[in-house]
């Protein structure tokens, strides 16, 4: 610890500007939950009357797959031929990537996107982890106090991401509930011209599909129009396509790159796209994040950058044997979205018969749920005294709209594939049960929802 | 392509130079790569002697995972912690990791030091770790003092998206190139008039390029400068592991333990490429005495956090006290030997090196092969010894020395008898130099070569020279594959 030095004697040291400012974004609701569930993490067994995580957008429904390939492939778990493959592996620093999983990575995202569009494993850039990947980007295309126009709502992280250490400013584009939070190019062209007036270049747009957190998929239609925006513009685009695998639906999912490939990529090189296998393979320890442009300087410039940010050579042999093995990925895939669209029905019925609606999603890991009808004003502030109890009273963390810069209060991201199935039906009945609670004169008025502090003893005495 | 016609479309960090790699130092690898030694293959091919890797003791470190299955979670005895190893991405990293961290620091350093195990924060490598403390503790066009010879890559690590500066502080061999006060006091003063924000002073110890540990008087004036002037100072001591014999290593928390200092001020980055020789898997590790910072880097550390299936390997590889202890040791004895073996060739043809007991390399002294004492006839003497000794050694100008005719000459990365093959075409050109024939080859040689780059990085380790590459970069080359 510190030695005490005199005040008098001696200023403290400065540290930098990024390091004080709060740009981090972890003082905020987003994270006070987190805070709340780690205090009282709920336990099936041992602590059945704590807090349930549905903020966390984890995918742990398949890893079953991925422990039975491991177990039936050891060749994962060596280092390759011979002796020398270890030392081979454990020296291997190139800023390239392995090349067979790049390749590796490559026909994973084709098998995604069904075939329909080819990946050249030469423009994947290998960063760890898509933070890392958003961050790395954002640096390329932009200059301090630039700004990317980002649609709302959006992933908390990028204010991070995105601001953090680069300087560079989001200025959202605003999208509502009338027309299922879809960008219009209206709102793309309002949001150039907010920027505009306030004297800051726009460098790009960049958009989350599918979307983080509506969970759905970004329509054709939409995609063409923000692409031609861009093009006018001369402006990059971002396309994060952390969830693609995540599409409940193979047919579901339109990718930026069909896009291009449908204009024979006429202007394509301000497009870049973001991939990960922390969600479609529910691997975020694994730290490993994708970028690939379709632009030479920033492919070249990315992949020094990445020096910063290089992925475990370890980890690239183990992913490269798994992600190559072609059935494995198929089936991997196949089963994925089947699993992950059971869950999500599931809690659609689940929240439907407590009264509760949700955008209509089709893709990743968590439904975006509309309370707004709860509210006893149509403000933050009213949000967040919901979202308050919710997480002291029905004990879930679940993560507020405004923390996604949602322009519309009342408006929840729930996660559903971060837990067992029995946890998400104690989940669904805390929430059913303070519905009922809610529509009962006893707590009818003035947000009080102090009553709530029974409930989960409520769900606790009850079966399933 | 609609975009190419506008340049300005990408950042100003995107489009300037600071990545490093537009010097011509990279011709180096450029010949390496061309015409890989191979000793049954290509006997005649070059060296490899720029890459500081230390490829020494890997047999310990198979042996241990032979013997470990349940260490990693692929084998069916680990596997079983699959889920909750690919899990986990909290940027405290995984507890046990972090303490076999600590341990394994505490013992390079004889346990003279204890290390905590929560002010351990991750980095994407020793490369990432001193970005990331960069950013921590200076601002853009800030500087930090660094003392040449220093590793180039520091202009990357420290300025590229930092934009923090460096201002060299040059030693030389006048004293066996150790940092003065008074050359601190110098470089120091010279900012103030020219208006220039000093932030920091970050050192290398033990030394790349030159290989030594600083002693502890040194150290202590370091630490009194800095606290003088209320700067931070940054120890980057990614070789500690690599001393033998005397001196020993004395890190930057031994010393502060010994007299006052305003712990606030002092940085340790660490890293396993070089003690363990494990640069793929991009362990690097930033220590802080400092508690806003320990914070605010750990949260920045998601942007380059290990790999969760390495921290687990390592974590139960590092607690095992038996392994640790038999690696140093043999890691150290081996390193010993291979470094008096290649000295002692050197001193055979009177090529003498600055005495060194630590690092990868030594630092070789052929200023008296220069025709003049410049940094062109360095250049030039160092084309030589690429395409005719076909030897890749570092010009000492690449490491920012202020002397001509230094070379930094890298032992450990190959086998004995590849290290018996490069002595042998050294003794033959320096016998052959003494005759004058060397100097006509200059002149020939000169006029063949071109100034160019590749997209290569520093230290980049693509082969080991038992191999040839399947990763050669050439090939990738965007001025290679570049369509229009």
């Amino acid at each position: 610890m510190a030695i005490e030095i005199d005040d008098h004697q001696q200023p403290s040291v400065e540290l930098s500007k990024v390091a004080v400012s709060e740009t981090h974004g972890e003082d905020s609701p987003y994270f006070a939950g987190w805070k709340a569930y780690d205090e009282d993490p709920y336990h099936e067994l041992n602590n059945p009357l704590g807090v349930i995580q549905m903020g966390l957008a984890e995918n742990q429904v398949s890893f079953d797959l991925l422990e039975e390939y491991l177990e039936k492939h050891s060749e994962a778990s060596s280092w390759g031929k011979g002796a020398s493959g270890f030392r081979e592996n454990a020296l291997f620093q190139d800023y390239h990537g392995l090349k067979s999983f790049r390749k590796a990575m490559a026909s994973f995202m084709e098998q995604i996107r069904g075939g329909r569009v080819k990946f050249d494993p030469e423009r994947i850039v290998l960063t760890a982890g898509a933070t890392a990947a958003n961050e790395l980007l954002t640096f390329i295309l932009a200059d301090p106090s630039d700004a990317l126009l980002v649609p709302t709502p959006y992933y908390p992280g990028f204010d991070r991401d995105l601001r953090w250490r680069t300087g560079v400013k989001i200025v959202p584009i605003h999208c509502e509930s009338s027309n299922n939070f879809q960008i219009t190019p209206e709102a793309l062209e309002a949001a150039y011209s907010n920027a505009e007036a306030m004297n800051i270049k726009v460098r790009g747009v960049l958009i989350t599909n599918p979307s983080n957190p509506l969970g759905a998929t970004i329509q054709r239609s939409v995609l063409e129009e923000i692409f031609d925006f861009v093009t006018r513009k001369n402006i990059h685009l971002v396309s994060d396509e952390i969830y693609s695998g995540s599409v409940f639906s193979p047919t579901e999912f339109v990718s930026v790159a069909e896009i291009l490939e449908a204009r024979k990529f006429k202007d394509s090189e301000r497009v870049h796209i973001v991939y990960s296998l922390s969600k479609d393979l529910g691997l975020p320890g694994f730290r490993v994040g994708t970028i690939y442009s379709y632009n030479d300087k920033v492919v070249t410039t990315a992949r020094r950058m990445s020096s910063f940010t290089l992925i475990s050579s370890q980890t690239q042999h183990l992913l490269a044997s798994m992600l190559s093995n072609k059935a494995f990925t198929e089936n991997y895939i196949k089963i994925n979205r089947e699993r992950l669209r059971k869950r999500y029905e599931m809690i659609i019925e689940g929240l439907r018969s407590a009264g509760i609606e949700c955008l209509k999603g089709n893709a990743g890991l968590f439904c975006w749920m509309n309370l707004s009808p709860l509210l006893d004003e149509p403000t933050r502030e009213g949000e967040l005294a919901l979202w308050n109890s919710m997480l002291h009273e029905v004990k879930l963390n679940i993560s507020p709209g405004s923390s996604c810069h949602c322009s519309e209060p009342g408006w929840f991201r729930v996660c559903f594939a971060n837990m067992s199935e029995l946890t998400l039906q104690v989940a669904l009945k805390r929430i059913h049960i303070f519905m009922e609670q809610l529509r009962s004169s006893t707590l009818a008025s003035n947000q009080d929802y102090s009553g709530c502090r029974f409930l989960v003893l409520q769900v606790a005495r009850q079966p399933i | 392509m609609g975009l190419s016609k506008n340049h300005q479309l990408l950042s100003k960090i995107a489009t300037n130079d600071r990545h490093g790699e537009n010097s011509p130092y990279f011709d180096g690898w450029k010949a390496y790569d061309q015409n890989p030694y191979h000793p049954s293959k290509n006997r005649d091919g070059v060296i490899q002697m720029g890459l500081a890797e230390n490829q020494l003791c890997f047999d310990l470190i198979e042996e241990w995972i032979r013997k470990n299955p349940k260490a990693s979670i692929c084998t069916a005895e680990g596997v079983n912690e699959f889920k909750n190893i690919a899990n986990f991405q909290d940027y405290h990293g995984l507890p046990e990791f972090r303490q076999a961290v600590a341990n394994f620091m505490g013992r390079v350093r004889g346990n003279r030091v204890r290390f905590d195990p929560d002010r351990i924060v991750m980095g994407g490598g020793a490369t990432g770790a001193n970005e990331l403390i960069t950013f921590c503790l200076a601002d853009p066009g800030d500087v930090f003092l660094v003392p040449s010879p220093y590793y180039p890559a520091f202009f990357r690590d420290i300025g590229w998206r930092t934009g923090v500066q460096i201002l060299p502080v040059d030693c030389d061999s006048s004293n066996g190139f150790v940092i003065t006060k008074a050359a601190l006091e110098a470089a120091y003063e010279k900012a103030q008039e020219d208006n220039i924000k000093i932030k920091g002073l970050l050192i290398a110890n033990p030394s790349n390029p030159l290989g030594t540990v600083l002693d502890t008087e040194t150290m202590r004036s370091l630490v009194s400068f800095v606290n003088e002037k209320n700067i931070h100072l940054v120890s980057d001591e990614i070789y500690s592991a690599t001393v033998s014999g005397s001196p020993t290593f004395t890190s930057i928390s031994e010393i502060i333990e010994g007299m006052e200092c305003n712990r606030d001020l002092i940085h340790i980055v660490y890293s396993l490429s070089k003690d363990m020789g494990l640069p793929g898997f991009r362990v690097g590790i930033v220590y802080s005495y400092n508690d806003a910072v320990v914070s605010c880097a750990r949260k920045m550390s998601s942007f380059g956090l290990v790999s969760s299936q390495t921290q687990h390997l390592l974590a139960s590889m590092l607690s095992d006290e038996e392994f640790v202890g038999k690696f140093l040791s043999e890691s150290s004895k081996r390193l010993a030997k291979r470094r008096s073996m290649f000295t002692e060739g050197l001193e055979e043809v009177e090529i003498s090196c600055l005495k060194s007991n630590a690092g990868l390399f030594v630092w070789m002294d052929l200023r008296r092969l220069l025709e003049k004492q410049t940094f062109e006839d360095e250049l030039v003497l160092w084309r030589v010894i690429i395409n005719q000794v076909k030897l890749n050694v570092s010009p000492g100008s690449s490491f920012n020395c202020s002397e001509p005719g230094w070379f930094r000459v890298c032992f450990a990365n190959m086998d004995d008898d590849t290290v018996e093959v490069a002595l042998e075409r050294i003794r033959t050109f320096v016998r052959q130099a003494k005759k004058g024939k060397a100097q006509v080859k200059n002149k020939r040689l000169q006029n063949n070569l071109k100034l160019s780059f590749s997209s290569r990085r520093y230290d980049e380790s693509v082969m080991s020279p038992h191999m040839m590459s399947p990763h050669s970069p050439i090939s990738l080359s965007p001025l290679v594959r570049a369509k229009n």
